[in-house]
C-alpha cells in the first residue's frame, strides 16, 4: 500500500509536465487563477480556444479519444495524472468538456462515418464548442419525461420546446439535443437524438439569474427550428439509448471540492472569538471540526482508493458513488458554521473584510446547486441504493404508458 | 498510486471469512449470550491455531511476523463475525502494549504464549464512570506493588496478565500484572454486551513489574491506543458492514403493501446512508492501516480519524438494522441486538467516541500550527 506513481504513471507525469512547462505558466500559489485578469466571456472564450488549439497542435487535446480520432487513447488513470498537473498551471477548463467528454465518444458510437468527419476534427481543434441540451422545465431527474417536440418534414426536422440549465448554450456552436419524436409510445421509446447547430433560425438563449446573481446556464428556446435528417444520431425513437451512452461518458469525478474545506474552517475558527476566547478552543466546534474532518478525510482517501482502481486499470467501485452527495451537503454546512462563527458581521460578503475574501458566504449561497446538479441527493441515494446496494426500483406510476396519457402537474 | 490491500492480503480476509463463517455463525454468538460462559473456549483455541494471534509478533519471538495490514484484515473479519473471544484485549492492546514498551526480557517472557495463545492479555486503565485522565490514576504503584480498583477491564475475568495503568513514583507509568496472584480480588460485572467479559479488578499489595520507562505510561498508554484505534475501526467497520447486510435482506424479503420494503425510498436512502458511513469510515480505516504498516508521523491523526469514523458508521448501521427490522429487531430472537450491543461495546471501550473526537482536533490543530 503506498501513494506513488507505477514507473510508467511516473513517466506519464513527468512527460506531461514538460510539455506544460513549455506552453504554460505554473502557478505560484495554488488560489491563483487564470482567468482573473479576464474582462469579458468573450475573451475568456478566445483564450480557452486558443489554449485548446495549443494541445491539439501537440497532441494533446483529447487524452481519452482513439487514436483514429486525433486522440492518445490514454487510460483513464493517464487522464487523472493530466488533470492533477494541469490543475497547476493557469490555463482554461472546461470549456471543451460537453464537447470532448461527452459529444465525441457518442458521435464516435452512434455517427456514420460522414458524422464522424464532419465533427469530431473540428471538436479536436477546439474550432468547436459544444453544449448539452438534455434537462426540460419538466424533466430533470426524470429526464425521459421531456416534451421537446420532433416532427419530420420532408428531409428535415422541426423542432419545439425548450431545455434549461444549458451551460455555455450562448457561446457554443453546436448542441447535442433530445427530443420527444413519438408522444403515443412509452416514454423512454418516443425520443430521438440530433446535434443542433446552434445559430439555426429559432434558437434562443436566454441566461438565467441564480440565486448567487450570477448566470452560469441558460434556457434555450426552440421555435420551429430546421434540424436536417443527417444531424441525427441513433435511429429514430432510439434517443434514450444515444442519451444514456453521453451520460455514460460524464467524467469519474476525482478532483476536490472548491470553496473552502475544514482546514479553513479551522484557520477561522483559530482568529474568531466565542465568549472572549478563540472559537477553536470551544468544545461544541470542536465536535462539529472532528465531523467534517472526518468526511473530508473519508472523501479523499476515496478518491485515493478510485485512483488506485483506474492505476489497476478497473473501472472504480462503488465507493466513487458518494463524493457528492457526501461533499456537496458538506460544503453548505461548514459555509453556514463559518458564518456563525463570525456572528454578525457574518452576513457582511464585502471581499475587502471577509474572512477568506468572503469565500464561505460566496459558497453559502452557491452550495445548494451543488445539492441538485448533476444529480440531486435524492437521486443519488436512489443510485447508491439500487446500483450499489441492489435494492428494487420504486414501482412507477408511468410504467409502460404512452407519454401522451401520462399525468403532469401544473408546476413547471 | 496503490492505496488498496494486496491480493495476498484479499486472500487472507477471504481464508478469515470463510473460517469465521463456519466456526462462528450468529448462532454460535447467541450460544456465549445466553450462557455464563465469559467467553468462546474453542472458538479462541480454532483461531490461536489459525496464527491470529501471533500475526505481528515476530519472528525471534515464534509469531509469524506478518504485517498490520494483514492483521487489518483479520480484524475487519473478527469484527464482522462478532467473535465472542478476547483477541482485542489480547492481540491490539496486551501484545502492542509489549511490542511497543516491553524489555527484550519481558518479549521473551510474554510474547511466545501470547503468539501460541498459552496467554491471554488485557489493559486495565479505566477507573469507574467517566474518562480516564492519563496524568491521574487513583490505583498506585510502590515497591514493587500495586493497589486500588480497576473497573471495568474487559476480559479482566479469563485474561492471565494485564498491563494497567497507575500512578507510581514518577507518575504515570504501564505494570504488567500476573492476575493469577493471589491478592487480587476479580467481580465479574453485569454488561450490556455479555459475548464480551468484564470484570472488576482490586489490587492489594499485588506485584507488579514495570513495563516501559518510569513515568512515561501516558504516552506509553496513547501509542498503544492509536495502534489499536486503527484495528478496532477495522473490527467495526467489518460489523458495521455485516449489519448493514442483515438490514438489506431481511427488507428485501419483507413485504408490505403488496411489495418489498426495500423498494420504499424511505429505507433505500436510509440504507444508501448506512453504505456512506460505512464507505467513509472505510476510506479513513485504509488511511489508518497504511499510517500503521509504515510507523508515519501522520498515525495520530489517521488513527483516530478512522475509530472516529468507524465507531459513528457502526452505531448508525447497527441502529438502522435494528429499525428497519421493524418490531422484529426488538426481539430477543432476532439478532440485530447483538450489533448494537457490539457497538456500544467497541465504541467506548477504547476511549469513548467524543474523547477521541477531542483527540484527532487537537491533533489536527498541532498540525495546522507547524
Amino acid at each position: 500500500m503506498d501513494f506513488n506513481d507505477t514507473p510508467e504513471e511516473a513517466a506519464f507525469r513527468a512527460e506531461v509536465r514538460t510539455f506544460l512547462d513549455s506552453v504554460a505558466t505554473r502557478k505560484s500559489d495554488p488560489q491563483d487563477s487564470w482567468d482573473k485578469n479576464v474582462k469579458s466571456e468573450t475573451e475568456a472564450v478566445e483564450i480557452a480556444k486558443k489554449w485548446q488549439r495549443t494541445l491539439h497542435d501537440n497532441g494533446w487535446a483529447c487524452l481519452h479519444w482513439p487514436k483514429e480520432y486525433g486522440g492518445r487513447a490514454a487510460s483513464q488513470i493517464e487522464r487523472v495524472i493530466w488533470d492533477q498537473e494541469e490543475s497547476q498551471y493557469l490555463v482554461p477548463k472546461g470549456f471543451f468538456m460537453i464537447g470532448l467528454g461527452m459529444a465525441g465518444p457518442t458521435i464516435m458510437t452512434y455517427g456514420n462515418d460522414e458524422q464522424k468527419k464532419k465533427y469530431l476534427p473540428s471538436l479536436a481543434s477546439s474550432e468547436k464548442i459544444w453544449c448539452q441540451l438534455f434537462s426540460e422545465p419538466v424533466a430533470g431527474s426524470d429526464l425521459a419525461g421531456i416534451r421537446t417536440k420532433s416532427e419530420k418534414d420532408g428531409d428535415d426536422w422541426i423542432i419545439n420546446g425548450q431545455k434549461i440549465w444549458t451551460s455555455g448554450a450562448h457561446y457554443s456552436d453546436w448542441g447535442i439535443l433530445v427530443t420527444r419524436s413519438d408522444p403515443t409510445v412509452a416514454k423512454h421509446k418516443g425520443l430521438t437524438y440530433f446535434v443542433v447547430d446552434m445559430k439555426s433560425p429559432g434558437v434562443e438563449v436566454r441566461p438565467i439569474k441564480q440565486i448567487t446573481g450570477g448566470s452560469g446556464f441558460n434556457e434555450v428556446f426552440f421555435t420551429d427550428v430546421r434540424i436536417p435528417d443527417n444531424q441525427r444520431l441513433g435511429a429514430v425513437g432510439d434517443g434514450w439509448n444515444v442519451a444514456l451512452t453521453t451520460l455514460m461518458n460524464e467524467r469519474v469525478a476525482v478532483g476536490e471540492r472548491k470553496g473552502g474545506d475544514v482546514l479553513e474552517l479551522i484557520e477561522l475558527a483559530k482568529n474568531v472569538n466565542i465568549n472572549g476566547k478563540p472559537a477553536i478552543e470551544d468544545g461544541a466546534v470542536r465536535n462539529k471540526l472532528a465531523k467534517w474532518y472526518c468526511e473530508f478525510s473519508g472523501l479523499k482517501f476515496t478518491r485515493f482508493r478510485s485512483i488506485s482502481a483506474m492505476s489497476r486499470g478497473e473501472v472504480p467501485g462503488a465507493e466513487n458513488s458518494i463524493g457528492k452527495l457526501v461533499g456537496a451537503a458538506k460544503s453548505q454546512d461548514m459555509a453556514e458554521f463559518a458564518m456563525m462563527l463570525m456572528d454578525r458581521a457574518g452576513m457582511i460578503n464585502d471581499k475587502e473584510i471577509a474572512p477568506f475574501a468572503g469565500m464561505f458566504q460566496q459558497t453559502f449561497m452557491q452550495s445548494p446547486s451543488g445539492r441538485i446538479a448533476g444529480g440531486t441527493d435524492e437521486v443519488l441515494r436512489n443510485v447508491v441504493a439500487e446500483r450499489v446496494l441492489g435494492l428494487p426500483q420504486e414501482p412507477r406510476a408511468d410504467k409502460g404508458m404512452p407519454y401522451n396519457e401520462i399525468p403532469t402537474g401544473t408546476m413547471k | 498510486m496503490n492505496f488498496e490491500f494486496s491480493d495476498n492480503q484479499k486472500l487472507l480476509k477471504d481464508q478469515a471469512n470463510k473460517f469465521l463463517a463456519d466456526k462462528c455463525p450468529l448462532t454460535e454468538v447467541r450460544k456465549i449470550l445466553e450462557s455464563d460462559e465469559p467467553y468462546h473456549k474453542e472458538l479462541w483455541n480454532e483461531v490461536v491455531n489459525m496464527g491470529w494471534t501471533a500475526a505481528v509478533i515476530p519472528e525471534e519471538y515464534d509469531g509469524l511476523g506478518l504485517g498490520y495490514l494483514e492483521l487489518c484484515m483479520i480484524a475487519e473479519e473478527v469484527g464482522s463475525s462478532l467473535a465472542p473471544i478476547p483477541f482485542s484485549s489480547s492481540v491490539y492492546l496486551a501484545t502492542e502494549a509489549l511490542l511497543l514498551s516491553g524489555t527484550i526480557e519481558q518479549k521473551e517472557h510474554y510474547l511466545p504464549k501470547l503468539a501460541a495463545g498459552e496467554l491471554i492479555g488485557t489493559l486495565a486503565d479505566a477507573e469507574g464512570y467517566g474518562s480516564i485522565s492519563p496524568e491521574g490514576f487513583a490505583v498506585t504503584f510502590k515497591d514493587g506493588k500495586l493497589n486500588g480498583e480497576k473497573m471495568p477491564v474487559i476480559d479482566g475475568d479469563i485474561a492471565d496478565f494485564a498491563v494497567v495503568a497507575a500512578n507510581g513514583d514518577k507518575g504515570t507509568s504501564l505494570y504488567l500484572v500476573d492476575l493469577s496472584d493471589a491478592s487480587i480480588s476479580k467481580e465479574v460485572l453485569s454488561t450490556l454486551d455479555p459475548t464480551r467479559s468484564q470484570a472488576r479488578l482490586t489490587f492489594s499489595d499485588t506485584p507488579a513489574q514495570l513495563l516501559g520507562k518510569d513515568g512515561a505510561g501516558a504516552a506509553d498508554l496513547e501509542k498503544v491506543f492509536d495502534n489499536a484505534a486503527v484495528l478496532f475501526a477495522f473490527e467495526q467497520i467489518g460489523a458495521a458492514e455485516a449489519a448493514l447486510d442483515a438490514a438489506k435482506d431481511y427488507a428485501m424479503n419483507r413485504y408490505a403493501f403488496g411489495r418489498s420494503i426495500a423498494s420504499f425510498q424511505a429505507l433505500k436512502h436510509k440504507m444508501a446512508d448506512m453504505f456512506v458511513a460505512l464507505e467513509l469510515a472505510r476510506s479513513n480505516c485504509y488511511y489508518g492501516a497504511w499510517a500503521l504498516s509504515t510507523g508515519d508521523a501522520e498515525l495520530p491523526i489517521a488513527a483516530a480519524t478512522a475509530r472516529v469514523s468507524a465507531t459513528k458508521a457502526m452505531y448508525q448501521c447497527a441502529k438502522e438494522n435494528i429499525q428497519i427490522h421493524g418490531g422484529m429487531g426488538f426481539t430477543w430472537e432476532f439478532d440485530c441486538h447483538f450489533f448494537y450491543r457490539r457497538s456500544k461495546l467497541l465504541a467506548d471501550n477504547l476511549g469513548s467516541q467524543a474523547l477521541w473526537e477531542e483527540k484527532l482536533i487537537s491533533r489536527v490543530v498541532a498540525s495546522t500550527a507547524a
